[in-house]
């Protein structure tokens, strides 16, 4: 009798449960974990969607596309959140995405058209340093410095490509030279970001290929003055990070829903303290106490995801040729 | 005729191995875009990890010999420890190991701070140099292990005859040592060589950019980025061939088995009394003892102070690891034990090398492969658990295996007639026979497999949710949200549960064994 009574119990719980429609979103593992904006981010969105979010980790940005691929139509994903621009095309092509109806008033530092991909946060990458020393202030110093600094791999990190366009931006045809001129700096090339911060921290390299949020987090979390972003005069290129709904969502409502709530202050006033990336529509209570210390790079560049496709694979074996010598 | 032990089960737990991985290539092989090209840059990678793979366990192996020569020549307080400890490098996360190596050998290490204090130039281990350190540091203890596993199993009586005899150390070495390395040096090298040759961790964290890559790097940047799995599984097959055609090399090479008749007693040397050879012997493992634990003081030392900052995922993390690598484990012992019975009987040489390609298989392209057949039936994510303890049960066998065919051997030559002329067989063998003898080793490969699969991050993140996260996995994710400090703590909790799941089997193994 005892056993029934729990079965059905549990059945019932099941039903209730089953009622309740689940969003499924996809995303990369340090959005999802304790310390990232992802706790905060479902139970501001559950509040008022009478859904169930389920934040699915998926490795980092570039494994978050190579999953989508490999699910292909049936994946069980409603949303994407964590491509960036230089990702954008090939997420394209996978033909996998339906357009979307977000509007916003965006903060960004540049006009944001695209109809398949709405962003929700952005950064300037840059070389961090510790504060107490004389940066460079573009990469032609740098590469006449003997500084050495720590970057990641293209091939398996979304900053790591973010690096190659930038240079590739600031210099079209010369970008093989200036990779020359940089190979005796390079310290390591590391698989992602997180070794490189660590190979930084550890008084390893002297800059590391980051953002120039990087310092708030040591500001603001463990109130440490002592890392500062080096201002480059040739400009700083952008990551815009975006999200996009599967053309073949199980739950097309909410996951535009999602959408939406996305560029709401709700989900922007999580970002900063959490992601370490700027809101992609400041919230009306403004930045957090700190963020006005950081830099503020004159010159914003962004290739536009179809340039960035275009240039990579040249950008690639000019990189590889330069630091394979 | 009496039947075998490992007659049939051999096979067929070394062909579900083999199974698994081609399953794993071919589902892989059927989804991609074909042809595929081969261009200049992939022969470099080919050139590179070839010369590094060689390099390393040239170094590993030439290191191991003298220290694994001196433990088994002297007695002293902590040798036990220090035995243990050599499981310790091998076990240890690659980021967590690299971390330790550079706090000692970095441009900011202690070793760099020695050298400045004399006016020196600080060490630069980026590059070819890096990646051989890092190597030696993983290997070289487990060489050394598998050599002194080795040492051991000459009889104590025939030392006893050799001082009887009044022969000088250069004969004993000659009549009893040189062979023994003859045995058992190849085959060491052969792993060390096979484990660097799919190493990529280390490459791309000491190696310094594009110059060192290596395939199962290249194999890794095809998966993610590319998504390009014709090349993936092309590169996949070249390193199975590489590998493969070392480990058929390393056991063409090996001589035939000296099985020699003595009873299980604690070795007493005569030969190794003199002077020099005592200093010499102190000498090399001061320096192993040394290269070991100060770059694990390094992490343990940054350990202690972030332990207090982790937060309660990593506890639950922990758990999830544990049971992981328990499973593990249990699964490493069920196809261990009966493919190195088989392997031991063989005459075919081919078993031998046949266990080596589970550790030729780039773990990402099995995870990857089961991944595409899984996905049609069901959702991976529920799987994801058991398929990483599978994954980590089957890169661990060739170790297993090869620790355990030499002892299997040898007791099958000591006490496998006595056993026949008994009846015994199948599992009464097993039970009788060989399992009482070969406990050490069996502790030993058990305490590796555990631990291999407490620091694996592995297959894991390819089907990982919020909710299954293992240690390494949650160590970067804290790395990777700035929270250096709680990763570090994180990376001394990896360390400790490791070592002790390493320490209880090994100690296991070791009880009674007389050593």
């Amino acid at each position: 009798m005892k056993y029934l009574m729990t079965t059905a119990a549990a059945l019932c719980a099941t039903a209730a449960w089953a009622e309740t429609p689940v969003l499924k979103v996809y995303t990369y593992d340090s959005f999802v974990s304790d310390w990232g904006p992802g706790p905060a981010v479902e139970a501001a969105f559950e509040e008022t969607c009478g859904c169930d979010l389920q934040l699915i980790g998926a490795g980092d940005g570039a494994a978050l596309l190579a999953r989508i691929k490999l699910e292909g139509a049936r994946s069980e994903a409603d949303v994407v959140l964590g491509l960036d621009t230089n990702l954008i095309a090939a997420a394209k092509d996978t033909g996998l995405f339906a357009p979307h109806s977000v509007t916003a008033d965006y903060t960004l530092p540049v006009a944001w058209t695209d109809d398949t991909f709405a962003p929700y946060d952005w950064g300037y990458f840059a070389f961090v340093h510790n504060a107490d020393m004389d940066a460079p202030t573009n990469f032609k110093d740098l590469a006449a410095s003997d500084l050495k600094i720590a970057i990641q791999d293209p091939r398996s990190s979304t900053p790591g490509l973010g690096l190659l366009m930038w240079v590739k931006a600031a210099y079209g045809d010369d970008a093989a030279s200036v990779w020359s001129d940089l190979s005796d700096n390079v310290l390591t090339v590391t698989k992602g970001w997180s070794e490189s911060y660590g190979l930084f921290l550890e008084g390893e390299a002297d800059m590391v290929l980051s953002y120039t949020t990087s310092p708030a987090y040591h500001l603001i979390a463990e109130e440490d003055a002592s890392k500062a972003a080096a201002a480059f005069d040739e400009g700083h290129y952008m990551q815009v990070e975006v999200a996009g709904k599967l053309a073949n969502a199980d739950q097309p409502a909410l996951a535009d829903q999602f959408l939406s709530f996305m560029v709401s202050d709700a989900f922007q006033s999580i970002i900063p303290t959490t992601n370490w990336m700027y809101p992609a529509v400041t919230p009306a209570g403004g930045l957090p106490d700190g963020f006005e210390t950081l830099i503020t790079p004159e010159k914003s560049l962004l290739l536009s995801p179809e340039d960035a496709a275009a240039a990579r694979d040249g950008a690639l074996a000019e990189w590889r040729d330069a630091l394979a010598q | 005729m009496a039947r075998r032990a490992g007659a049939i089960s051999g096979p067929v737990a070394a062909g579900a191995v083999f199974g698994l991985i081609l399953a794993a290539l071919g589902a892989v092989a059927v989804r991609a875009d074909w042809p595929v090209t081969f261009g200049a840059a992939d022969w470099s990678v080919l050139r590179f990890t070839l010369w590094q793979a060689t390099l390393s366990a040239l170094f590993s192996v030439g290191l191991a010999i003298p220290v694994a020569r001196a433990l088994a020549r002297r007695r002293f307080v902590g040798r036990g420890a220090l035995v243990t400890l050599l499981g310790a490098p091998f076990i240890l996360p690659v980021i967590v190991a690299v971390l330790g190596l550079l706090a000692v050998f970095g441009r900011a290490g202690w070793a760099s701070q020695g050298l400045g204090l004399l006016g020196l130039p600080p060490l630069s281990i980026y590059g070819l140099t890096g990646v051989v350190l890092a190597h030696v540091f993983f290997n070289m203890p487990l060489a050394t292990r598998l050599i002194l596993q080795g040492w051991q199993t000459i009889p104590a009586e025939q030392f006893r005859l050799t001082a009887q005899l009044g022969l000088p150390p250069q004969t004993v070495f000659r009549t009893l040592e040189w062979p023994l390395l003859c045995r058992v040096v190849p085959g060491a090298f052969a792993l060390v060589f096979v484990i660097c040759l799919t190493s990529f961790a280390v490459a791309l964290t000491l190696g310094g950019g594009p110059r060192a890559t290596t395939i199962e790097l290249a194999i890794y940047q095809a998966f993610r980025f590319d998504f390009d799995l014709g090349r993936a599984a092309v590169l996949s097959l070249v390193q199975l061939a590489v590998a493969g055609g070392a480990a058929l090399l390393a056991v063409w090479i090996l001589p035939p088995v000296l099985a020699s008749v003595g009873r299980d007693r604690p070795v007493q040397r005569w030969d190794a009394g003199g002077v020099l050879a005592r200093g010499l012997d102190t000498g090399w493992i001061t320096l192993a003892a040394l290269f070991l634990i100060m770059p694990l003081a390094a992490v343990a030392g940054s350990g202690l102070i972030g332990l207090g900052q982790m937060p309660g995922v990593v506890w639950h993390a922990a758990w999830t690891s544990l049971w992981v690598a328990v499973l593990s484990t249990g699964l490493l012992v069920a196809l261990a034990l009966p493919v190195a019975a088989w392997v031991a009987q063989s005459t075919w040489r081919g078993a031998e090398a046949m266990t080596l390609l589970g550790l030729a298989a780039s773990p990402l392209m099995i995870g990857t492969g089961w991944f595409i057949l899984i996905y049609p039936f069901a959702a991976p994510v529920d799987f994801a658990l058991p398929v990483t303890a599978l994954v980590n049960a089957m890169m661990a066998l060739p170790f297993a295996v090869r620790i355990l065919r030499p002892a299997i051997q040898q007791v099958l030559a000591d006490h496998g007639r006595l056993g026949l002329g008994l009846g015994l067989h199948g599992w009464a063998l097993w039970r009788i026979v060989l399992l009482p003898r070969i406990r050490p080793q069996l502790g030993f490969a058990a305490g590796l497999a555990a631990a291999l699969s407490v620091g694996d991050l592995g297959v894991l993140t390819l089907f990982a949710d919020a909710e299954t996260a293992t240690l390494p996995l949650q160590m970067y994710r804290l790395m990777g949200s700035y929270r250096t400090d709680a990763a570090a703590g994180a990376a001394l909790l990896l360390l400790v549960l490791a070592f002790g799941l390493f320490w209880i089997c090994d100690a296991w193994g070791r009880r009674h064994a007389g050593r």
